[in-house]
């Protein structure tokens, strides 16, 4: 079945002529080659996937593109403005806020919501904000570090 | 880039390729760096033996050094560039890292075992010098003065005392055709001259990594791609008995494969491949499971083989006539994932009878080689390229997913996909082994330890070296990791970051612990009292000043606690202290401060270093909390992170590192050796909070309640 989905994606107006049942993780990483999305569990536990839906962290390999009619989404791409990193993207680079990256994509967008609803957190909001994103490689102190610099910066 | 160069590598058709410049290439003697087992596997594929490293200086002067290396996230790409960048005189951003490539690279045995920085760093060093010998040879016909009246300095020769007489290392290699291959072993640079290692850029790999732009495998596009999903057995040990796959083949879009019962579909899109998936209808006959997560360890016990003897001084018997206090224990660690957050992945093409594979793979050349035999070409007519990997920890070396890629590739004459699902990926991993380790001890009336008798089953025999100043002793190995008997375990098995050392330094450093507590006397001093070795004693003391650390007798039972433990890793020494908290109530245990020192001579990258003892103390809490992989026989229970716990943010302790400056010594591993002693550490520090010891991990709170129990 095809249907016209229309949303904002990175602040560019997307057309889509496509099934509204996809997942939209999987149509950013295929039909619209936006790879920094990452698939991590599937299932909306580990982060790998968060994007940003109207200003709400939420993981793309949970919503179709029915959810997303309408609204405006931003992925890990749609962060850093003419070249120039978004201020919770410098700081994870200054700071080391990653070891094999995968997760980045997903911390930082997660970060970016948890900044929108918190601009200046604690400590204990920034760790309950990003309780729900899994990194492997440990780099969690440094991306707690990150995101508290960028909240001041 | 061209698509095509020699994989047997010509040294003047390669720097040809390159489009002239200055190739040089390092032959330093590989017996230091080569195993006789790597020597002759590089001879069987034709690789030149006595090459492991290149770099490539342009006619624009940009400089691009080879390694058959890869990037996890461990920081090499950074670190060996500062080593070549040092050596060579040029600064970090004038180089290009070229990785994992088996068209381009140097062989290279792979990724893993905390070798990179011990045993590649120096090729790079020393590649980097020699060039910086040709150059300046150059410079000194060029510029008419002898080469020791010049320096170097970011990329440009000067005649020292007439700085107005330079020549750049772009204007010297440029139209140059040539290829060095220097014997003359040039001088490397002494620490106190360092301008670019000893310091701690940021990583060359920040940028791509925060903008989403850093490719992994499974982001790898090519035109008519198609994502593949494949059958799998619900056990291991499972086989086949019918397939019917007509309502998959019904769907439109979809390709299905049979090949032997090797079943897959494949689609332009992963959602319609998983749809097709669930249309398949499959039968497997099961075998009936013979061991579970709780049987796992009198199994062990009962198949082992029989052991290796690693260490034997003096005499047992008499260790047990001079001990005044005898202390037994077993101890016991589950099955634990390697759960890297980049599922395996893979993307395979064949044209023109070559096969380009991008692997997520610690080992490219490996999987070239076999790739190459699932196909049936040549491993020349294979090409692996490993674009930035999303974690290894030592699980990424087998590479199934690259040939069930390079097999469909091959089936349907397109380029095919292949992304593990996470079930797929607890399913397929090679798990740390599960082992048991028995270990019977002894001190004398003087508190020292006298006897050491040491078994250990299952895990394998790193980490297992006694470093203590124990007369009497044994270690026996029942069975390494790596060549397990068959049926010992219930699935494969591998190397998980460390391997073995978490198991046996969680039992050894347990057993010392005890001891002290026995003998009243400090832990810390207990171990300093009982150990010679320098390196070791210079880490106890760093980790007992850094930690604040006052001495006492354990155990204090006061709810929090104090433990220490150490260990020697990829020739890194590192001692770690932990302060925790241990509800009585739940046995929850949090841990609040983790303090790691560690002794790894030169450090090429501090900052970096710093990242990886971070991250070994973090990965580390979740073998030692929650991490115990649940299974019944060949079927792994455990198919995501809802009943496979990862550490999360609110786990975090304070994390302090210091590294023990020993300049001196050349640079050695950094990736593994924190991780080692995280087990023992906990067990230690609840150790002193409550009197209870834990024997297994993980320490569930179910488990440290258990402990608790067994007091009263």
């Amino acid at each position: 079945m095809t249907d016209t989905i229309r949303f904002t994606l990175n602040g560019t107006p997307v057309t889509l002529e496509t099934d509204a049942n996809r997942t939209l993780l999987w149509v950013l990483r295929t039909d619209l080659e936006l790879t920094g999305t990452k698939y991590g569990c599937g299932v909306g536990i580990c982060g790998s996937c968060t994007v940003v839906v109207d200003g709400q962290a939420v993981p793309a390999c949970q919503i179709n593109l029915t959810f997303v009619q309408g609204r405006e989404v931003m992925t890990i791409e749609g962060l850093a403005q003419n070249g120039k990193l978004h201020r919770i993207q410098q700081a994870f680079h200054e700071l080391g806020g990653f070891q094999c990256g995968y997760c980045t994509p997903g911390m930082i967008m997660n970060a970016y919501a948890l900044l929108l609803e918190h601009p200046r957190p604690t400590r204990e909001q920034i760790v309950e904000g990003m309780e729900r994103n899994l990194c492997r490689c440990g780099a969690h102190k440094r991306i707690v570090d990150a995101i508290e610099e960028a909240s001041h910066a | 880039m061209p698509d095509a160069t020699p994989t047997s590598i010509d040294r003047r058709e390669f720097v040809q390729w390159l489009g002239g410049g200055i190739l040089v290439v390092v032959n330093l003697p590989m017996t230091s760096v080569l195993s006789p087992r790597e020597g002759a596997q590089r001879r069987q594929r034709g690789y030149p033996e006595d090459i492991n490293a290149y770099l490539h200086i342009a006619g624009d002067g940009s400089v691009t050094l080879y390694s058959g290396k890869i990037e996890m996230g461990q920081g090499i790409m950074t670190s060996l560039t500062q080593e070549a960048a040092e050596e060579l005189g040029v600064a970090l951003d004038t180089i290009r890292i070229v990785m994992g490539d088996t068209d381009n690279c140097p062989w290279d045995m792979g990724t893993f075992g905390s070798l990179t920085t011990r045993m590649f760093g120096p090729a790079v060093r020393a590649a980097a010098a020699q060039a910086r010998l040709v150059l300046t040879d150059l410079a000194a016909q060029r510029l008419g003065a002898p080469r020791s009246s010049l320096t170097v300095e970011n990329g440009v020769v000067y005649v020292t005392r007439d700085r107005s007489r330079h020549v750049s290392y772009g204007e010297l290699a440029r139209g140059e055709r040539i290829t060095h291959t220097l014997n003359e072993r040039a001088v490397l640079r002494a620490v106190e001259e360092f301008a670019v290692m000893n310091r701690s850029p940021r990583r060359l790999d920040g940028h791509e990594k925060v903008t989403g732009e850093a490719k992994y495998a499974g982001d790898i596009r090519r035109p008519g791609m198609l994502y593949a999903r494949i059958l799998r057995p619900p056990s291991h040990g499972a086989s086949l008995t019918r397939v019917d796959t007509a309502a998959a083949r019904a769907m439109r879009g979809v390709t299905v494969v049979n090949e032997d019962g090797f079943v897959a579909v494949l689609a332009a899109d992963p959602e319609t491949a998983e749809q097709a998936l669930a249309l398949v209808d499959a039968q497997f006959d099961l075998p009936a499971p013979k061991v579970d997560t709780e049987s796992i360890f009198d199994h062990l016990v009962r198949v082992a083989p029989t052991p290796d003897t690693p260490e034997r001084e003096g005499d047992l018997a008499a260790g047990r006539r001079r001990s005044v206090k005898m202390f037994d224990a077993t101890y016991y660690n589950s099955y634990v994932a390697h759960a890297p957050m980049e599922p395996h992945s893979a993307v395979a093409e064949i044209a023109n009878g070559k096969a380009t594979v991008w692997s997520s793979t610690q080992a490219p050349f490996s999987q070239q080689e076999t790739i190459a035999r699932a196909i049936g070409f040549r491993p020349e007519a294979v090409r692996v390229i490993t674009p930035y990997v999303g974690g290894g920890f030592g699980g990424k070396v087998p590479g199934q997913q690259a040939v069930e890629a390079a097999r469909l590739a091959k089936i349907t004459g397109k380029p095919v996909q292949v992304c593990w699902t996470r079930a797929e990926e607890f399913f397929y991993d090679t798990f740390r082994p599960a082992a048991v380790i028995k270990v019977s001890s002894g001190i004398d009336a003087a508190g020292r330890v006298v006897l050491w008798d040491y078994q250990v089953y299952g895990a394998g025999s790193r980490g297992s070296d006694v470093f203590y100043d124990i007369a009497n002793r044994s270690v026996r190995v029942y069975g390494e990791w790596r060549g397990a008997p068959r049926g010992m375990h219930p699935f494969a098995v591998g190397a998980w970051r460390a391997p073995a050392a978490n198991s046996n330094r969680f039992a050894a450093e347990q057993q010392i612990d005890m001891m002290a507590a026995a003998a009243g006397v400090d832990p810390l001093a207990f171990r300093l009292k009982n150990t010679k070795d320098e390196r070791m004693i210079a880490v106890l003391e760093a980790v007992g000043t850094a930690s604040g650390w006052e001495p006492a007798v354990t155990p204090q039972r006061t709810g929090r606690g104090r433990g220490v433990a150490c260990g020697i890793d990829a020739e890194t020494y590192v001692a770690l202290a932990a302060d925790v908290t241990v509800d009585s109530a739940t046995g929850a245990v949090t841990v609040e401060r983790v303090v790691c020192a560690q002794d790894m001579g030169l450090v090429v990258n501090p900052d970096g270093a710093r990242m990886q003892m971070e991250g070994c103390i973090a990965m580390g809490l979740g073998y030692v909390f929650s991490e115990e992989v649940s299974f019944e026989g060949g079927t792994v229970l455990d198919t995501n992170f809802d009943t496979y716990g990862l550490p999360r943010f609110s786990w975090m302790p304070k994390i302090e590192t210091v590294t023990v400056p020993n300049n001196h010594l050349p640079p050695k591993g950094g990736g593994e050796p924190a991780i080692i002693n995280m087990g023992a550490v906990v067990a230690n520090a609840i150790f002193d909070a409550t009197g209870a010891r834990v024997y297994r991990l993980p320490m569930t709170r179910e488990r440290v309640l258990e402990a608790m129990g067994s007091l009263e």
